[in-house]
């Protein structure tokens, strides 16, 4: 099916399934700990044998030996597989570093080795017992050094970067009589998600099947394809359960690499998690960035001139931290540019993590909004509203498909209570506590994404679909089987939902938060083509068909939907695709993000009071599970605020803090309740589920929020992230 | 540990270390009886996923920081991660699986299936293990870091049990909704904690 026309009325507007805030249908497996995980296939391999992953002792140079004996030598060892004896790897399409060193070493805990033993105590024993000698290499670590010479980006294939320019930028931003020039900082961020990368390999002649954690399973599939120099064809990836993912599993990662090539080394399947100290160097990251805004505006609030630049840093043939992409859409303005300047670094691997772009960008752009109101003496709501655009700045005759920003920011403002808000910062106190209050507005992007589904309607009634889309903890079960109830007019619990296989049909896969509109509008595509079917079995002539109660109405005739798979079952198989409507409409998701914080007068701790989101995605497809990746998103945005950063050795070029005890992610008593509300919303220029994303809409903005509570609270601005409370204590107001 | 590994690595060859023999442990895991020959290096965390096939108790670090692996034992909640199998012959384990199936769930399993206190589910059931032991502690009077008056007899409060579960790391962030499931449980309105 392609979606070329905004959509008419459909099954799906009936919003009997479709809409309501279903309980997940794998909710009663995950918390009873029988949904199993990659890692986690005693029955699939009984026999596994277990992988110990050596990482890079060194950021940059070269293997000068490996002494492998001692290793080999030790009990329960059956092979360790190093570059050496892996021959000819391709690197995957998605890949920047390679993901088995040697001899060059790309980045620090780089995987170099794979150790195989029959027992995982055996394994890790061995691994320390492999001695590596190294010729390291001088590299460049330092961001802030690196970017004075750095490029910008943005040219074409081999040509030089360039600006993004509408008007002229300098001549307004000099004109007028309000303005803010504000450098911005954030840091390296990881995914840190729960389960770590783990893989099953199963050799079975020259066909490999890989129980692996993935968000991607047609990219995760081509890639190892792709590295280990075999058709596709040949390759099955198997991911039901994904234990988080964030971006750090949209890719091919070394976990599945080494598992493959392990277990073909000893002749038998092989399963390997990476140890967690690994984690944050030998994987993606969201590179650190060094932003800076320019606002200019006239005296009453409007924006004449809006700068926003930005630089970062990735390994040799990566990419730029897209922090500036949110400022070409979000604030009217006649006069605007947006740059990035991206250097070479030899730090691990930057890449896609929630939000990319958006994330960092809104953390520094939001907090120049809240000074610039500051500046202009208006209210940030206000100030926000006023600048409102109904249409893309860049190219004003592309119209929002819907944009109710605007009512985010009014209806948030009157429910959190933002009028009692002090606009004098450091004013209020609550016992030891300076209290403070912000917004932010939200803003991310909608994608549309190619997405298959196969349905079969079985002779006893139930529907089964298939696709190879993951359920990474956003809820994809669960929506996809209130997709095709409501498509079939059965009851969820007549609905087997099949996700994560390479065997299925390709989906959008789950990232950039699109996994669920394009998901489930291609369950829509396929269940359209079923209907179709079982009219035809039924001997209807009609398209105008009802199906519901698992009856089939048309004209005055029904009848039960079973009987049209008496003879046998049907099967369906479709996917969505796109014309141009998103290149003619901007299709965007809106949100306001509400903070309430108290900071310790004495010690200068922040600690979350309040928070309140209300956003304006399209039609939410499950509320509750929409609800969650709010919040979640939320908590990461807390995250990001106050305690997460990567810290970088710039000496021998890796993060410091690379497991759960240094990198600080939020934990329950740092999360206070949290309130989201969605406004109504069916976009009917996006897909025919007429949904958008929310994933990542919860985590842009919500950072920003947070910064600009603080400098309620204490009247000190910081515009470095995390706020850490080094930062203002020796400034906040004085205690007597 | 990794951090500071020498790029220089010593070249000659060290005396070969033998596998440590295997003892035998019996642990009651979820009331049942089982003898297991181990590798006196297996952590609880590993004999339960990789020899009892009890996979629901979940791996995220290995090393104390995330709390995936809670599980009860003799009541109390542990990290099964830090502590060695051996250490606990005799020992009654409760691992997820023991509290509830999916056709028959705890209480705290199904308010966290109605209140969506997941997302990903990896670290589910040792939130769900934690939750459990928690409201046990605050029913025991065992203080916390958070009360006014240590002396006092702990409420199920919202910070109360926020403070306590804060060794169970959610990336995905379903803290405000683990929160409402545990007061479901509990009895306790948790919205109204503030810093």
């Amino acid at each position: 099916m392609k979606f070329t026309e905004p959509a008419s009325a459909n099954p799906i507007d009936r919003m009997t399934v479709v809409g309501r805030p279903h309980d997940r249908i794998d909710g009663p497996r995950k918390t009873t700990g029988t949904a199993a995980y990659a890692y986690e296939r005693h029955a699939e391999a009984p026999n596994a044998a277990y992988g110990w992953i050596i990482g890079a002792a060194i950021a940059k140079g070269r293997i000068r030996s490996m002494n492998l004996d001692d290793a080999r030598g030790a009990p329960g060892v059956l092979g360790i597989v190093t570059a050496a004896e892996a021959g000819k790897l391709n690197k995957g399409n998605f890949n920047t570093a390679k993901l088995l060193g040697g001899p060059e070493i790309d980045h620090y805990h780089q995987a170099v080795a794979i150790v195989i033993a029959e027992s995982f105590e055996q394994a890790r024993a061995a691994a320390g017992l492999v001695r590596i000698d190294y010729d390291r290499a001088k590299g460049q670590y330092d961001l802030d050094e690196a970017l004075k010479t750095a490029p910008l980006t943005g040219g074409e294939e081999g040509k030089p970067g360039k600006e993004d320019r509408t008007g002229s930028f300098e001549s307004a931003f000099g004109a007028a009589p309000v303005k803010l020039d504000a450098e911005y900082t954030t840091p390296d961020h990881s995914h840190a998600m729960m389960e770590p990368f783990a893989s099953l390999a199963i050799w079975e002649g020259d066909q490999l099947t890989v129980w692996t954690s993935n968000q991607m399973i047609a990219w995760g599939r081509g890639d190892l394809a792709k590295t280990l120099g075999m058709p596709k064809e040949k390759v099955r990836l198997i991911s039901p359960y994904v234990g988080g993912g964030f971006g750090g599993k949209l890719f091919l990662r070394t976990d599945a690499v080494m598992a493959a090539l392990g277990a073909k080394a000893v002749g038998r399947p092989v399963k390997v998690a990476m140890q967690r100290p690994l984690m944050a160097n030998n994987a993606t990251h969201r590179p650190a960035t060094t932003q800076r805004i320019r606002i200019g505006a006239t005296k009453d609030g409007a924006i004449q001139a809006i700068a926003h630049e930005s630089g970062s840093g990735d390994q040799p043939g990566g990419g730029p931290e897209t922090a500036v992409n949110q400022t070409k859409l979000l604030y009217a303005g006649p006069n605007r540019l947006t740059a990035m300047r991206l250097a070479v670094l030899n730090l691990p691997e930057g890449n896609a993590m929630r939000a990319p772009g958006e994330a960092p960008g809104m953390m520094a752009l939001e907090i120049a909004m809240d000074e610039m109101a500051e500046k202009l003496g208006m209210d940030p709501v206000a100030f926000r509203v006023k600048n409102d655009t109904q249409v893309d700045p860049e190219k004003p005759d592309r119209r929002f498909s819907q944009r109710q920003l605007v009512r985010c920011l009014e209806e948030g403002a009157q429910r959190f209570g933002w009028s009692q808000r002090n606009a004098r910062p450091a004013q209020v106190r609550d016992g030891r506590w300076l209290v403070g209050m912000g917004v932010a507005a939200a803003f991310r992007n909608h994608m549309n994404m190619k997405s298959g589904a196969r349905v079969t309607l079985n002779k006893d009634g139930r529907v089964v679909v298939e696709t190879d889309m993951t359920d990474i903890g956003t809820g994809s079960y669960t929506i996809i089987a209130q997709t095709a109830a409501e498509m079939m007019g059965v009851p969820m619990d007549a609905v087997d939902v099949r996700l994560g296989d390479s065997d299925y049909p390709v989906s959008a896969g789950s990232g950039g938060q699109f996994g669920a509109a394009n998901a489930t509008a291609g369950v829509y595509a396929a269940c359209v083509k079923l209907r179709e079917a079982v009219a035809q079995r039924l001997g209807f002539n009609s398209a105008d068909l009802n199906f519901a109660d698992g009856q089939v109405t048309g004209g005055n005739r029904s009848v039960a939907l079973r009987d049209a798979v008496a003879s046998g079952p049907l099967t369906a198989e479709d996917r969505i695709e796109f014309g141009d409507l998103d290149k003619t409409w901007q299709l965007s998701t809106f949100g306001a993000h509400f903070v309430e914080v108290g900071v310790d007068a004495y010690t200068g701790v922040t600690r979350l009071r309040r928070m309140l989101a209300v956003c304006a995605a399209g039609r939410i497809l499950n509320p509750k599970a929409a609800r969650s990746q709010m919040i979640g998103a939320m908590t990461m945005g807390v995250g990001s605020a106050l305690m997460e950063e990567l810290a970088v050795d710039k000496r021998f070029g890796f993060f410091v803090n690379h497991d759960l005890a240094g990198y600080e992610v939020p934990v329950h008593a740092d999360i206070p309740h949290q309130e989201v509300i969605f406004l109504e919303e069916a976009d009917d220029k996006a897909n025919p589920m007429k949904a958008k994303g929310v994933g990542e809409l919860g985590l842009c903005g919500v950072g920003a929020a947070v910064a600009n509570a603080v400098y309620n609270a204490t009247g000190v601005r910081i515009r470095d992230y995390p706020l850490t409370l080094e930062k203002h204590l020796d400034r906040l107001p004085a205690i007597v | 540990m990794a951090a500071s590994a020498p790029a220089e690595a010593q070249t000659q060859r060290s005396t070969m270390p033998a596998d440590p023999p295997a003892m035998p442990v019996t642990l009651k895991v979820n009331g049942k009886p089982r003898t297991l020959s181990l590798d006196p290096r297996t952590t609880l965390l590993d004999s339960l996923r990789e020899h009892l096939h009890l996979t629901g108790t979940k791996k995220g670090c290995d090393h104390g920081q995330c709390g995936a692996c809670t599980v009860l034992v003799n009541g109390e909640r542990i990290n099964s991660c830090l502590s060695l199998a051996l250490q606990h012959d005799g020992d009654s384990i409760t691992t997820i699986e023991g509290l509830g199936t999916p056709e028959k769930l705890h209480p705290m399993q199904a308010a966290f299936v109605r209140h969506d206190g997941y997302q990903c589910g990896y670290c589910t059931p040792g939130q769900i293990c934690s939750a459990v032991a928690v409201l046990d502690e605050i029913k025991r009077g065992v203080p916390s870091h958070v009360q006014a008056d240590l002396t006092a007899k702990p409420q199920a409060s919202g910070m109360e049990m926020r403070e306590r579960m804060s060794g169970n790391i959610c990336r995905c962030g379903a803290y405000s909704n683990i929160a409402d499931a545990m007061g479901e449980v509990a009895g306790a309105d948790v919205a109204g904690a503030k810093a």
